[in-house]
């Protein structure tokens, strides 16, 4: 395993400002990063987090705002005087180099010797599972490898901080997935301390020890996957993460009553009133229900969406249409055109924002 | 692929339907363009390299290649091969730049359309127009050359600049820069800016990045499109016709004179020998760039 | 970019537009000059040599035959490229590296050499056919062919050609529907593009006129040039103002596609016709 000079720094932005042309790119982020902790910046295009990342690189300078590493601010520093490691979402490698060229080519920069450039990107190269493409060009090698070779070339200077920019989503769905875990095992091996941006909640929840989920230059919620999926603290957090149901109700003394069922609120001070309350699907639960009384929350199933271990379930209230997550093997008792009954298991809920129509199937 | 075979097919009569059969026919689709192409252009090529080794009786010689031997032909290989590099050094060191300048700007601004779309009419605004345009800049009575009079400064002591080797590299440059920026553009585009962003991260500064990763990137490009200006120039003719109404001080303006004059006549293979001559250096010339081009496409896509 | 950078960059690129404008000006802004010059260095401005383009019954014929040249030039190479590019694309897809390589050999073989091998052809013909002046779109189209093809070529390229016409063949169509009804109206852009450059190659064209003793426009601004060289240069103005603006349309016309993406996809060359290409004319496909 190769010395880790550069890891476990500790990296903290200090409400960070860019704004450019009139846009406010970031209002104000701040956040501290633990030495070797992976955060993932998540959010829609547009949330800031490409530009909070490039204000840590040094690609672009804040309007105001602190970058602090390990106690040192490198506010002020050039892109090329802060020994960061970036890995871009496409393009990564120079085309005129092989594999091994990319990646000893920052140990060149850093006045590294010959015979210890070739030691040390071979060593990189092992650690991402491509010594055997070492003399390959980027055109030789497939989008996946190219990812993994600019991973090594990021690692091989032993940076401060490790920089990934949607480095998957230009990849197919497959190696997605598998590069994904292999990007984590990397890390953690090294214990840089990395910052991952992504607008794919999927890759975030599953690799990062922390979540920030980011909105029009502001970070809504900085917390484990666990917590992010579980406990959102913000509608948007909710309805961008994971799968939402939106269920009209009201609103009344600390709780919400949907249909009958009543709700604990997160947020205590929800004003009363008709509101549209954030049901996750797996809170949802199904019962078989036959030819009784129609009530708010029996519906018919249209569809069933097989998605390996659970099945989504979808159900039509007559008004409003429902979704349910549910293990397969009771799914499958109620397969489309079977009546059933709803229930909502009592989790804290969120309610949306503005008042939106529930939407009919 | 359609269907073969289905005679139920109507079409119109320039064209006859494969049908079902195994006769070449689809070949006939492509025989009209063969045959043209065939005719005015392969045809011509043939006369050329067979009179060039022919006399005007018929028969079998070296004389007409050995004719490029003479002194005033052979001085006007040089001159064209001297105006034709300058030309070419001058646009592809200033077109370049102007590429660099134009692709670091908007990409779709009003700006870089005028651009291009002027160098695409300044690279097409050769021949007699952009002589008559020198004419009246730097000709006898131009407007420089007034001004300069008028300042101290007489173009002319040694002679029209116009006419000579000089003139001709400056007014050659003009319909090179364009050209360059053209053909060049592209290329430059093709850098892309996380390379640049990699080798800062990497700790590298704007040296490092010009000489080891644009730099080497560009360079095939770079030479490629050099070698398309020499090609152009080397093969520029109506330009310096409209200059120098007499004397052939480069290859073209011999072509064209032993069209015109007795001497011609009574050696017809010599004008054909020389187009040949023509005709492989460029060849040999567009054959380099091209094989550059495919690196440089590898690369810049 | 750090700002001192970015400084940098702009006080460049400030620096080679200023200077290569007017490099690139001076030369127009004198030829307005010296065509609306009077008699004498201290009479005032006229505009007696533009006016003196209409008195030139040589010039206005010239103008006149030019365009007509233009046009059967453009026409003949729609029709003889056009169909062609078609069937190779749907039937004879094997053939297609010969019919590139064809198209452009024209700029391996520079005009003044390729005339001295036409020559004897076009003797023949003045002799055994006829003498006309529009006996040069024979050769003209030839010398269009690298342009007019890489046009088509991209047009045909950003349609599904074999898609399209297999659908419109199953619904019945015959091959003249596919073309003009399928084809053609779905590459109006490319033939637009395809047309303009040959007519502006064709009047830009001296080499195989001058030599083949024909007067075209450029043929005829020359001619003019040796009486009268005012009215030359207001003439060279007015044909370099209508390269421009046809060279406007095209950028206007043309929509950006997938294919057609970073730089001009290709534009004329000189009167030598050496073309600037993306990519290599054998080989890499276009992006």
């Amino acid at each position: 395993m190769m010395a880790t000079a550069g890891a476990g720094v500790e990296v903290r932005l200090e409400d960070l400002r860019r704004s450019y042309a009139g846009v406010t790119a970031l209002d104000g982020l701040s956040l501290t990063m633990a030495p070797g902790e992976l955060v993932a910046l998540l959010g829609p295009s547009g949330c800031g987090k490409t530009t909070a990342m490039r204000l840590v690189a040094g690609l672009e300078e804040a309007n105001s705002g602190r970058v602090m590493f390990g106690g040192k601010d490198v506010t002020g520093l050039p892109a090329n005087k802060r020994d960061v490691g970036m890995v871009f979402q496409a393009y990564s490698l120079f085309p005129h180099m092989t594999a091994q060229q990319n990646v000893a080519f920052g140990l060149s920069l850093h006045k590294v010797g010959a015979a210890e450039q070739k030691k040390r990107s071979g060593e990189m190269l092992e650690l991402v599972g491509l010594s055997k493409y070492a003399n390959r060009y980027a055109h030789q090698l497939s989008g996946g490898q190219q990812q993994r070779v600019a991973l090594a070339r990021a690692l091989a200077i032993q940076p401060t901080v490790l920089l990934l920019d949607e480095p998957l989503s230009a990849l197919d769905a497959k190696v997605r997935s598998r590069l994904r875990d292999e990007i984590r095992r990397v890390q953690l091996e090294v214990g840089t301390t990395t910052l991952f941006v992504t607008h794919d909640q999927e890759e975030a929840l599953a690799i990062a020890d922390r979540v920030g989920v980011m909105n029009a230059g502001r970070l809504e919620q900085l917390d484990s996957p666990v917590a992010i999926y579980s406990r959102p603290a913000t509608p948007f957090v909710a309805e961008f993460v994971g799968l939402t149901n939106r269920i009209p109700g009201t609103v009344k003394f600390g709780m919400v009553e949907v249909r009958g069922t009543e709700l604990p609120l997160v947020q205590h001070d929800t004003p009363t009133g008709p509101a549209t309350a954030l049901v996750r699907p797996e809170a949802v639960s199904l019962a078989s229900e036959g030819d009784s009384v129609p009530g708010p929350l029996i519906g018919t199933v249209i569809a069933v969406a097989f998605l390996g271990a659970t099945s989504r379930v979808t159900v039509d209230l007559g008004d409003i249409v429902v979704l349910a997550q549910l293990p397969t093997a009771e799914a499958s008792a109620h397969p489309a055109g079977t009546r059933v009954r709803l229930a909502i298991r009592p989790d804290p809920v969120l309610i949306a924002r503005e008042e939106k129509a529930p939407v009919e199937a | 692929m359609t269907s073969a075979g289905n005679p139920a097919v109507s079409n119109t009569a320039a064209r006859p339907n494969g049908g079902g059969r195994r006769l070449p026919l689809p070949w006939l689709g492509v025989v009209p363009f063969l045959l043209y192409v065939g005719l005015f252009l392969l045809l011509p090529t043939a006369i050329i390299a067979f009179g060039s080794f022919t006399t005007k009786q018929g028969s079998p010689t070296l004389n007409n290649i050995a004719g490029i031997n003479q002194d005033f032909l052979v001085k006007a290989f040089v001159t064209s091969t001297t105006i034709s590099v300058a030309s070419a050094l001058l646009g592809a060191i200033f077109g370049a730049m102007l590429a660099y300048a134009v692709a670091t700007g908007n990409p779709r601004g009003v700006f870089r359309r005028i651009v291009t779309s002027m160098s695409g009419v300044l690279a097409q605004f050769g021949g007699v127009t952009l002589a008559f345009a020198f004419i009246a800049t730097i000709g006898n009575v131009g407007i420089v050359t007034l001004f300069l009079q008028s300042h101290g400064i007489d173009i002319y002591a040694n002679g029209a600049p116009l006419y000579q080797v000089s003139g001709l590299i400056v007014v050659y440059t003009y319909f090179q820069i364009p050209l360059m920026l053209l053909v060049f553009l592209p290329a430059v585009d093709g850098i892309r800016p996380q390379w640049r962003e990699a080798t800062e991260s990497l700790g590298g500064s704007t040296w490092h990045y010009w000489r080891y990763v644009a730099g080497p990137l560009l360079a095939p490009a770079f030479l490629g499109c050099t070698l398309l200006l020499f090609a152009n120039a080397f093969s520029a003719y109506a330009t310096a016709a409209a200059l120098i109404t007499q004397g052939g001080i480069i290859v073209p303006l011999q072509i064209s004179n032993l069209f015109t004059s007795e001497t011609g006549r009574s050696q017809p293979g010599l004008a054909k020998a020389l187009a040949l001559a023509m005709i492989l250096i460029v060849t040999i010339v567009v054959v380099l760039y091209t094989l550059l081009q495919r690196r440089t496409s590898r690369w810049l896509r | 970019m750090s700002r001192s950078r970015r400084i940098k960059l702009q006080v460049f690129r400030a620096t080679i537009f200023i200077l290569l404008g007017a490099f690139f000006l001076v030369p127009i802004g004198t030829m307005f000059e010296f065509s609306t010059r009077g008699n004498s260095v201290t009479s005032p401005r006229t505009m007696e040599a533009w006016a003196a383009i209409f008195r030139e019954p040589d010039l206005m014929k010239a103008i006149g035959v030019s365009l007509e040249l233009a046009v059967i030039t453009s026409v003949g190479m729609l029709v003889l490229l056009l169909p062609t590019m078609v069937w190779v694309r749907l039937r004879l897809p094997q053939v297609h590296r010969i019919v590139e390589f064809l198209c452009l050999l024209p700029l391996t073989i520079p005009a003044i050499a390729l005339v001295v091998g036409v020559a004897p052809l076009y003797h023949w013909i003045e002799i055994n056919v006829t003498d006309s002046i529009l006996i040069l779109s024979f050769v003209y189209l030839i010398i269009v062919l690298p342009y007019s093809y890489r046009a088509l070529d991209a047009g045909l390229s950003a349609i599904d050609i074999k898609t399209l016409s297999e659908a419109a063949r199953s619904l019945g169509a015959g091959w003249g529907t596919v073309m003009f009804r399928v084809i053609v109206p779905n590459m109006s852009t490319a033939l637009l593009n395809a047309c303009l450059l040959s007519v502006a190659v064709v009047l830009g064209e001296f080499t195989f006129a001058q030599l083949l003793y024909f007067e075209n426009l450029q043929v005829a601004i020359s001619y003019v040039g040796l009486v009268s060289a005012g009215t030359s240069i207001a003439v060279s103005v007015a044909s370099l103002i209508f390269a421009f603006m046809l060279l406007m349309i095209l950028s206007f016309f043309g929509r950006p596609r997938e294919r057609e993406v970073r730089g001009e996809e290709m534009l004329p060359g000189t009167e030598s016709r050496v073309l600037p290409l993306r990519n290599s004319f054998i080989g890499v496909p276009d992006k």
